[in-house]
């Protein structure tokens, strides 16, 4: 069963086309990344499945729920579901890491203190961070503060799980760290994760489904060892990290020479 | 900052602010209008009211006893009807008189009241019957140079 | 056809006119999100104490100068004609009907409101109000309101600080220094100020300010676009609207209370 489905989702800002036409879907269990360049609708698509932005044509289902049509309470019952890492972590800086991570359980349960203490030491427990409790987020670092963030994500244990470009600015250890993460939490609670992301190698290790999403459209699809024999020539020159190709390299503009003054 | 920090230091901050709210009512300013409910109503006709306004003070015996209310013209008998709330704690009788005063020589204006020897007092709604009007100290100046004026033509007669 | 009226008279007062209407609309979602203010008084405490028991300092000091220097100009001037023994009305009667609240609100607007501003503004940028959204909590009840509320209950308490701290600034410039009666100093004063009518419009006043300002600032930076330059011009825009919101609001409401005694 499809937990989470795009139906020939179109979505625009005034005159700008961001998505067009995206048709995608995530089973549960699976881990699917989602690939473009910068610019190309990916941040978009994640908002529309949060319901923070609606599409305007099609229809993006998420647990069985056309999340488009969802009035305000509806739409705040149902991301209880969702779980989502944002790109720089979007820790709350005026509360510690122990209390990051009960944040989602005090504001959302009724649960009692003493109950809440044991779920954060396990979901820290689960990123490794068990120690860094009393730390503030701005004593840690980028990668830790992924990885506390992860488990604030997952603290209500949702169905869903949405990465915002998840591997920024980590160094490779941390990034092997957070991906293997990922990879775990995924396979351990049975989410269906979409990983929004532009690094090609690390995804490709840790991913089970691969969308190619240029200019709004998917151009490309497969799993990653299709992806990787792929001929096709936009996801030759990502993973492969050609300046040039049919993302071109240069903006469209008027000629150069004509600019310059030449002709 | 612990939870218990923060509720201490609101509580603080609570109490300097009523202990100042309660320094600006007690040290500071006095009720000195009336409430409504524990004052009577009492008018008085004047000639004239000179300077006087709404709020300012009625003593008697220099004691403050009353506020003024409100003040009208009227224009039947073209004299300044003045109301006044008196404090119901405090009793005249009939025959009391009201009159204008300035307390010291440029201060502000207000009513004096004078007891009379009535056995009856004074009730709500009453008017006092003998008034005298303000001082007007230009008329009084004048009063004074034209009787010094008199006393010169008289004496050179 | 009514917009068009007023897009001729200028993209800039439109602007402005939109603006006004958003924060209206926010201020309505403020007070229907304000439910968990009292649920959880917690929330709003923290931000009394960040609010308001950290302008404590600032607002006392200032408030002491003011009157020091109240008395002290004020005893020159009423010198001329004889009447230094009046100080005391002139100190407090400036102060509690019009220095307190104003200065006492100008303050709180450069202290807190900017403050409030920033903090809100990069919560946006760094995307804390998102993820709260997508945790399935309101910003607004969450982060705004109790914010809002912090600083309307903060003002008239710190206005009340003000206008006593500037008295007693006056009182130990008159007495201590220029010598005047101490008891004719304070009993001057009484028989002068009216509690009803001088102190209490002070103290509205204030709570008129504490909202006006407040609103500003959580306004200023739930509106700041994302991005450094645009929370730091909301803090600056937070700080300019409020002093001119607290000065026109000034003026009409001592129109108001004032003008018919």
């Amino acid at each position: 069963m499809n937990l989470l489905e795009f139906q020939n989702v179109s979505f625009s800002y005034a005159e700008n086309q961001i998505l067009r036409d995206v048709s995608l879907s995530v089973r549960r269990g699976q881990l699917v990344a989602i690939m473009g360049g910068s610019g190309s609708g990916k941040t978009t698509l994640l908002k529309l499945i949060g319901g923070q932005l609606q599409a305007q044509q099609g229809a993006v289902w998420l647990d069985g729920q056309d999340v488009g049509q969802l009035n305000e309470h509806d739409l705040y019952q149902m991301r209880r579901k969702l779980g989502m890492l944002f790109q720089f972590g979007a820790l709350f800086t005026d509360l510690s890491v122990f209390d990051n991570v009960a944040f989602p359980l005090r504001e959302r349960t009724q649960l009692p203190e003493s109950m809440i203490k044991d779920l954060v030491l396990m979901k820290l427990e689960a990123v490794g961070l068990r120690g860094a409790a009393q730390q503030m987020p701005h004593e840690l670092s980028g990668g830790m503060a992924r990885r506390v963030a992860l488990a604030r994500a997952i603290a209500l244990d949702p169905a869903v799980m949405l990465y915002d470009e998840p591997f920024t600015g980590l160094d490779p250890i941390s990034l092997a760290t957070v991906g293997k993460l990922i990879r775990e939490l995924n396979d351990a609670l049975g989410t269906a994760s979409i990983v929004v992301t532009h690094d090609v190698a690390e995804s490709l290790a840790i991913v089970d489904y691969v969308y190619f999403l240029a200019d709004g459209c998917v151009v490309a699809e497969g799993t990653p060892a299709e992806v990787k024999a792929s001929t096709h020539p936009f996801v030759q020159q990502f993973i492969n990290a050609r300046p040039d190709g049919p993302l071109p390299f240069h903006k469209p503009a008027a000629p150069y020479a004509e600019q310059l003054g030449l002709s | 900052m612990k939870r218990g920090m923060i509720d201490f230091w609101v509580g603080l901050f609570a109490a300097a602010g009523i202990a100042a709210l309660l320094f600006l009512a007690l040290q500071v300013s006095s009720s000195s209008s009336l409430p409504a409910t524990s004052s009577y109503e009492l008018s008085a006709d004047f000639e004239n009211i000179g300077g006087l306004k709404p709020r300012a003070p009625i003593k008697s015996a220099g004691v403050v006893v009353g506020r003024v209310s409100s003040i009208s013209f009227d224009n039947e008998r073209y004299v300044a009807k003045v109301e006044m709330a008196i404090d119901s704690r405090y009793h005249f009788s009939k025959d009391s008189s009201a009159e204008i005063l300035t307390s010291g020589l440029l201060g502000e204006q207000y009513i004096g009241i004078t007891p009379g020897a009535d056995e009856k007092n004074l009730v709500n709604g009453d008017r006092f019957k003998v008034t005298s009007s303000a001082i007007v100290l230009e008329q009084l100046i004048s009063r004074f140079l034209f009787s010094q004026g008199d006393k010169a033509n008289n004496s050179e007669q | 056809m009514l917009f068009n009226f007023f897009s001729r008279l200028g993209a800039p007062l439109t602007n402005v006119l939109i603006k006004l209407g958003f924060a209206c609309r926010f201020l309505i979602a403020i007070v229907r999100h304000s439910g968990s203010c009292l649920l959880r008084p917690q929330l709003t405490m923290r931000e009394i104490w960040f609010a308001g028991v950290l302008s404590v300092l600032i607002i006392s000091v200032s408030g002491l100068f003011v009157g020091m220097v109240l008395a002290l100009q004020g005893y020159d001037t009423l010198q001329r004609f004889g009447a230094s023994s009046s100080l005391g009305i002139l100190v407090a009667l400036s102060l509690v009907r019009e220095l307190g609240p104003v200065v006492a609100a100008l303050l709180f607007a450069s202290r807190a409101g900017s403050a409030i501003t920033a903090e809100i503004g990069l919560m946006k940028t760094t995307e804390q109000l998102s993820a709260m959204e997508m945790m399935a909590v309101n910003p607004i009840a969450r982060v705004v309101a109790p914010r809002f509320w912090g600083g309307v209950i903060s003002m008239p308490l710190l206005a009340a600080i003000f206008s006593a701290m500037g008295i007693f600034g006056g009182y130990l410039v008159g007495v201590h220094l220029l010598g005047l009666d101490d008891g004719s100093f304070w009993s001057q004063m009484q028989g002068a100020v009216d509690f009803r009518l001088d102190v209490m419009n002070g103290i509205i006043k204030s709570v008129f300010f504490g909202f006006a300002v407040s609103l500003i600032a959580v306004f200023e930076g739930y509106d700041a676009p994302p991005t450094a330059e645009g929370v730091s011009r909301a803090t600056t825009r937070t700080v300019v609207t409020s002093s001119l919101v607290i000065l026109a609001l000034d003026f009409i409401l001592t129109a108001f209370m004032f003008r018919g005694v």
